[in-house]
């Protein structure tokens, strides 16, 4: 049964599921807990939860601390501050060497709505993506969520996983066969005119589009990107094959992330056009979220658009 | 160690650190000379450690948050056995793993890999949780420069230490004075260091950061304090133990030249012999190991 759950929400309550069985998971919030969700996992283990205040830089820190002594930390806050204050320090005392800490960003995108630019962080991917052996990502709906943080838990090195604010309809638990593997993306639709590649939430409505398509007889296959570093090139790869030409979709700015990891990928192995659905290199906006989301064409219509265009350049 | 023996071994390191930074060319002097008696007595006296088990995870940490004073933490690491002296030859080369900044993948001994000032001293604090958590009896160390502590994020983790009374952490603050760009009170003041600290919730002790009398009590001290982290601001001189280094804010990061590397040589030579007589050893064999890993005196025999 398809259900109506924000990212996040699957985030807290799986962490919390699995206090028990990795006595080793401790969980670090910036006194954004509440909307992280990460206190659903200091509700039920309030031993291994800490508080760090608003203080990410030392957060990240006191992360890369406790791993080396045999922790598994997970530390959340909003992906603004928990990818953009603390980037160095994700990249110098995590990363460069190689410790096993989860940082993970809420809120990314424009989904943030009415806080406006200051918090609507488009670079995420981007400036993640950049760090050597960070691995990437941003699962679409509750399920795969679940399953993506479950695998964290057991994927020994650093990684960053965004989580979305909004409550979004499951499309991954109605696709038969569907297995979550990180590094593995997965196909949703069958298609063979256009292949659209998403992330996050822009993977729900890449299926609307697809769906809408379909019935102009345009065969839009769709792949749910959710690990976009490493990239799953073998299904990137098959895609600019058998389709022959690639709209890349995510709620982030078009320059580093998704779109641009999809084009290098192709560029050296099987060049096809590739259309950037995302953010055109502009800061995000206050507004109610789906409005802010409607204004800078993150929509079904939006990658409909995208997926004509991509048609034209096919001929 | 006694006392004595603890001014032969930080003679040998600064001989050794000199010479590493003149072979490779660059470095940092001045704060690792400053560091060195600091780090001889944590190394050879006060941390509870093993050079053959490394990684035990009962072993007291140390977190060279100063991290580009690796040409104080590698020799002590040699002179406490973690590697060869020879090693030491290949500092900041191409063809070796004695990385410019502390690196904990590379070089044996090493708990954390610094260098980007401000943040080993939240690992430190990550590193005391963890102990407080498993309720582990080993104690972390974390040495700062006072230029580093302009950094915000040291005053974050000092304020998360105090919420979480970790009291298995001990902060030492190698206050020489200078930073790259000119004193400390002229490029950003920070006094009353003692004031600053304690008003985060720390237990402060004052020392000479050369006296080893006074640091071996320092550090007794801080062992002794309950439900609070202390910090130890340890008065130091840059450059200490070469003359033209000492007091010099030109030797934050800059590598002698061959007339100047004699000179440092010969006065730390001197320093290792005399004080080799103070602690009833042969001035030949303490100097023989070290002279024998040594870069070519081109101004000397």
């Amino acid at each position: 049964m398809s259900e109506h759950i924000a990212t996040r929400v699957a985030y807290g309550e799986t962490l919390a599921a699995m206090a028990q069985q990795y006595p080793d998971l401790v969980v670090l919030d910036a006194d954004l807990s509440g909307s992280t969700n990460s206190k659903k996992f200091a509700d039920v283990c309030p031993e291994r939860f800490f508080n760090i205040g608003i203080a990410e830089a030392n957060m990240t820190g006191i992360a890369a601390g406790l791993a080396t002594c045999g922790k598994r930390p997970f530390i959340s806050t909003f992906a603004m501050f928990a990818t953009g204050r603390a980037w160095e320090q994700i990249r110098n005392s995590i990363a460069y060497p190689r410790l096993n800490v989860k940082v993970v960003g809420s809120h990314g995108g424009l989904s943030v709505g009415e806080d406006g630019a200051t918090h609507q962080c488009l670079e995420d991917y981007a400036i993640m993506r950049a760090i050597p052996g960070m691995m990437v990502l941003s699962p679409c709906d509750g399920p795969e969520m679940r399953l993506a943080t479950k695998a964290l838990l057991d994927y020994d090195g650093p990684a960053y996983m965004r989580l979305g604010r909004l409550a979004v309809d499951s499309v991954t638990d109605e696709i038969p066969g569907y297995t979550f593997e990180l590094g593995k993306g997965i196909q949703l639709r069958e298609g063979s005119d256009v292949t659209v590649i998403a992330t996050g939430m822009m993977v729900q409505q890449a299926v609307l589009a697809s769906d809408a398509l379909k019935s102009e007889g345009v065969g839009v296959r769709v792949i749910d990107m959710h690990t976009i570093k490493p990239l799953d090139e073998e299904i990137v790869l098959k895609a600019a094959r058998e389709t022959g030409v690639i709209v890349t979709s995510e709620e982030a700015t078009v320059l580093g992330g998704l779109g641009s990891a999809v084009c290098e990928c192709v560029a050296g192995s099987c060049p096809v056009p590739v259309i950037r659905h995302g953010v055109q290199d502009e800061f995000g906006r206050s507004g109610e979220a789906k409005q802010v989301l409607a204004a800078f064409g993150l929509t079904a219509d939006g990658i409909a658009t995208a997926v004509r265009k991509a048609l034209n350049l096919k001929k | 160690m006694t006392h004595q023996e603890l001014a032969l071994t930080a003679a040998k390191g600064r001989l050794l650190g000199l010479d590493m930074v003149y072979r490779a060319a660059s470095g940092h002097p001045g704060g690792s000379l400053s560091a060195m008696d600091l780090l001889t007595d944590l190394y050879q006296n006060i941390m509870r450690i093993d050079p053959q088990n490394p990684r035990d995870p009962d072993r007291d940490r140390f977190v060279l948050s100063k991290g580009h004073c690796t040409p104080a933490l590698y020799p002590m690491l040699a002179l406490r056995g973690y590697f060869p002296l020879a090693d030491l030859q290949l500092f900041r080369s191409i063809h070796g793993q004695m990385s410019g900044h502390a690196e904990m993948n590379l070089v044996k001994g090493v708990d954390m890999s610094t260098g980007s000032l401000g943040q080993g001293i939240s690992v430190a604090v990550g590193m005391a949780l963890a102990g407080k958590m498993d309720q582990k009896s080993y104690r972390v160390y974390a040495m700062l420069g006072d230029g580093e502590i302009e950094e915000g994020q040291v005053w974050e983790a000092a304020m998360s230490a105090a919420k979480f009374h970790l009291d298995n952490l001990c902060a030492i603050v190698d206050v020489n004075g200078l930073q790259i760009d000119g004193p400390t009170a002229e490029v950003m003041p920070s006094e009353p260091l003692d004031e600053k600290w304690a008003s985060f919730g720390w237990h402060v002790i004052l020392c000479d950061g050369h006296d080893f009398a006074a640091i071996e009590q320092a550090f007794a001290q801080a062992a002794a304090v309950k439900d609070k982290p202390t910090v130890i601001l340890a008065r130091t001189v840059k450059g200490k133990g070469v003359s033209y280094m000492e007091n010099n804010v030109g030797w934050h990061g800059k590598a002698p030249n061959a007339q100047q590397y004699h000179q440092g040589r010969e006065e730390l030579i001197a320093q290792i012999k005399e004080l080799a007589v103070q602690a009833g050893r042969s001035p030949e064999e303490e100097l023989a190991p070290i002279l024998a890993i040594l870069c070519e005196d081109k101004e000397g025999n």
